[in-house]
């Protein structure tokens, strides 16, 4: 039994590449839940269409030699990868647009429901056979992403000491946390400037917004689409950095781990997704660590707890601190109440 | 606007009461963890025609497994999807039977294979395909086999009636569970995310009474008012345990549906933990000869689905108009305010709105059950069909609930004549999109304005 592992793995997990994609949706998540007030249950959607975009684009091209799963491949392969970065974007902005029309002008608890059915219609048409000739439906795409490891300047080897990253993660990493660190900057002179106080202002109460004169179905629109753009990010890291998508990495469980993430964190702060990342995947990784070890070293008989129980117990602890956060300190744990009155009335 | 929210009160702990009931829930179904020892190795086989696109899965084709010595340890139907899952008692050799005689017409193993060996690791799983293909009536082999593009739109048409009432079973059962869904919207406002919950819930209740190894092993009828039993009581400790001390506490109601959403989270783990990961059937009404009726062929026990659910539903519906508590309940429903100015209990109502949802979605999730078999996640993949039917009625209500719960059934299933089954429940979410936009309050919903 090694506890020291526990602290190793939460810090692994905590800054890893997995920690960058939940950041970026976050970051997105945060401005449309935390500072619009939108109740987007759909951003996992915005993260798939993100990683397809890239997945699809620069695909390696069948050839002659090809299995059959690629032999009725259709639509662009071999792209550049910055193109399909671009699609990728392109391809959030689309979504928004089209989520965003019919369902901008209804009441919150509506919105939520249509963007989670949207993301999961997505889910389920890209795991579809009949999408398979593009997504190959249930199997993905891999080894797509070639040309971002091709330029990694870090020579082979594992870094960090015992967090063991390899050259390939780390180079994620450096340009992921650069990434977060940008648009967080970014995010911070945007809710600084009028566009957005306008935006809290609607947070606040629509109809005063509305009253002074502001289109609100407009600023909500461009707020949908900011945040469906930092999402379609975090997708678009996590088929990179993995080299491979599947549509059933993008179930809706991924937008409700972003909404523990920015509720742990303190919605509609600049700080709020960042650290509440690495708060979330520290505990959770962390006390996944420490059940095995336990289980392994003998503290905890396997009649108490299977390891096999040990994703679910990770589970009910996510679910148990989304409940009693929103319960009791909805404003997370550095957050300010008064950026946390956002309600239904 | 922040003083309001302060609402000091500290005679109520909801966390306590949570931690409680969850214990009890534990307690309840502890007896049923020996079942979930049953999780490991098994053949996933699989039935299909032609290749590639156009790859057609084959349901209720009987295949057999067993062992070394030749004796039957598992056998079962293919679903929807052409497969099945056949839990094996351990590692070993087994060798998985294409039972001939129940495969669809026009249809012969190809190269006439019935048999497929499969060496099993310990908690692995092995697969066993058995491709088909079309024979003309002298045996010979015409084709890949029942290939969409092969049929004719005539040959899609006939097989709608069929596909209705499947589509008709699907929606009642959504209907039953989406009423409390929508009543509870209705007379609190909270949009529920934890509802699936119940509905496993109902399911794992009436299976350890039915058919967990410990369990009592009593009929599926007695075994389904227990269910609904203690569906009911699920909702009354949830209502009183939670959601009436966070409304008294000033918690708004975006919060409360996250809340639910961590609710969910935690009750479906805690069945995964007591139920396994496991997908196994009730030990009644599982092997039925089909009845014709026409053009349409069906199970006994399809056919008391939708006999009991229409029962159920005009129950509801009788409740709703005739009785005290249905017209109290749906004042509350109308106007919360209104209502409890007017001498309404409407924390009584709420109560009991709760109550009626928990055993509504318990007997739904039995009923679901019986058809599908049970698994810890069935409740979380109906909860969108749920929203789906709730919204596209009129949200609130329960005759919307029901009417539109029926097309999201008939729509999912009349869908996969012409188009691919995988897709069957993106038309659904489609429509549900597309009334939205046109009109909001849903079919049966006043119009009010909802911007």
């Amino acid at each position: 039994m090694e506890l020291s592992n526990v602290l190793i793995d939460g810090v692994r997990q905590a800054f890893g590449v997995e920690a960058v994609v939940f950041a970026l949706a976050a970051i997105g998540l945060n401005i449309h839940f935390g500072y619009t007030g939108l109740l987007n249950f759909g951003q996992v959607g915005f993260m798939l269409v993100g990683a397809y975009g890239v997945a699809i684009m620069s695909r390696p091209c069948p050839d002659v030699a090809a299995t059959q799963t690629a032999a009725d491949q259709i639509g662009p392969c071999g792209e550049p990868l910055l193109l399909g970065v671009l699609v990728g974007i392109g391809l959030a902005v689309i979504l928004a647009l089209l989520l965003g029309a019919p369902t901008l002008r209804l009441r919150a608890d509506y919105l939520a429901i249509t963007t989670i059915a949207a993301a999961e219609i997505l889910r389920f048409v890209f795991r579809s056979d009949t999408a398979r000739p593009i997504t190959n439906s249930v199997f993905g795409l891999q080894q797509f992403a070639g040309d971002f490891f091709a330029i990694n300047p870090i020579p082979d080897g594992t870094y960090l000491g015992q967090l063991n990253y390899s050259q390939g993660q780390l180079w994620t990493m450096i340009v992921g946390w650069s990434v977060v660190a940008l648009l967080t900057l970014w995010t911070w002179l945007l809710m600084r400037s009028p566009w957005g106080r306008v935006l809290k202002s609607i947070r606040e109460d629509e109809d005063a917004a509305r009253a002074l004169g502001k289109n609100v179905f407009s600023y909500k629109m461009q707020a949908l689409i900011l945040g469906g753009i930092f999402g379609a990010l975090g997708g678009i890291f996590l088929a990179m950095g993995t080299q491979a998508v599947n549509p059933d990495t993008y179930i809706p469980v991924r937008t409700f781990f972003a909404y523990v993430i920015i509720i742990l964190g303190g919605a509609g702060t600049i700080w709020g997704p960042i650290v509440g990342t690495w708060i979330f995947l520290f505990l959770t990784s962390g006390l996944d660590t420490l059940l095995r070890e336990l289980i392994e070293g003998g503290v905890i008989s396997e009649a108490i707890i299977a390891t096999e129980e040990i994703g679910p117990i990770r589970f009910i602890l996510v679910g148990g601190m989304l409940a009693l956060l929103m319960a009791f300190r909805p404003q997370g744990i550095f957050g300010n109440r008064e950026e946390m009155l956002l309600d239904a009335r | 606007m922040r003083l309001q929210r302060r609402v000091p009160d500290r005679s109520r702990h909801p966390h306590l009461v949570t931690a409680g009931l969850l214990l009890l829930l534990a307690l309840l179904l502890g007896p049923l963890t020996p079942a979930s020892a049953q999780d490991g190795e098994a053949i996933l086989g699989r039935v299909f025609s032609g290749s590639g696109t156009d790859q057609v899965r084959h349901p209720g084709v009987t295949l057999v497994a067993t062992d070394e010595g030749g004796a039957e340890v598992a056998s079962g139907q293919t679903d929807e999807a052409g497969e099945v899952l056949l839990a094996l008692p351990g590692p070993g050799s087994y060798t998985v039977t294409l039972d001939a005689s129940t495969l669809p017409e026009g249809l012969a193993p190809r190269g006439d294979v019935t048999e497929r060996q499969a060496t099993i690791q310990e908690g692995r799983q092995g697969n066993a395909l058995f491709p088909l293909d079309e024979v003309g009536e002298d045996g010979a082999v015409v084709g890949g086999g029942g290939t969409p593009g092969e049929r004719t739109f005539g040959d899609k048409l006939s097989s709608v009636p069929q596909l209705f009432v499947d589509g008709i079973k699907l929606g009642s059962i959504i209907a039953i569970t989406a009423i409390g869904l929508s009543l509870i919207f209705g007379t609190t406002g909270l949009v529920n995310f934890a509802h699936g919950e119940l509905v496993t819930f109902g399911a794992v209740v009436a299976f350890f009474f039915n058919a967990a190894v410990g369990g009592p092993g009593w009929h599926l009828i007695v075994a389904t008012v227990f269910a609904v039993i203690f569906g009911a009581l699920g909702g009354f400790g949830l209502e009183r345990g939670i959601w009436q001390p966070l409304r008294k506490r000033g918690v708004g109601l975006i919060s409360m549906l996250v809340i639910s959403i961590g609710l969910s989270f935690v009750i479906r783990n805690v069945i995964l933990i007591i139920y396994g990961g496991g997908t196994r059937p009730f030990t009644n009404y599982n092997i039925q000869e089909a009845m014709d009726l026409g053009p349409i062929s069906i199970v006994p026990r399809d056919l008391g689905i939708i006999v009991l659910s229409a029962l159920v539903l005009v129950g509801v519906g009788l409740m709703l108009q005739r009785t005290r508590i249905g017209k109290a309940l749906r004042a509350v429903a109308d106007n919360r305010d209104l209502a409890e100015s007017s001498g309404i209990d409407v924390d009584r109502v709420t109560i009991f709105v709760w109550m009626l949802g928990g055993g509504l979605s318990a007997f739904g999730g039995v009923l679901l059950g019986a058809t599908e078999q049970v698994n810890q996640n069935m409740g979380f993949n109906l909860l969108l069909l749920m929203f789906a039917g709730m919204i596209l009625g009129g949200i609130g209500t329960a005759y919307g609930a029901m009417v539109g719960s029926l097309l999201v059934g008939v729509v999912s299933q009349v869908s996969t004549a012409f188009f691919s089954v995988q897709l069957k429940f993106v038309w659904a979410l489609v429509i549900l999109i597309i009334v939205l936009l046109v009109k909001p309050q849903g079919l049966l919903g006043r119009a009010e304005r909802f911007g």
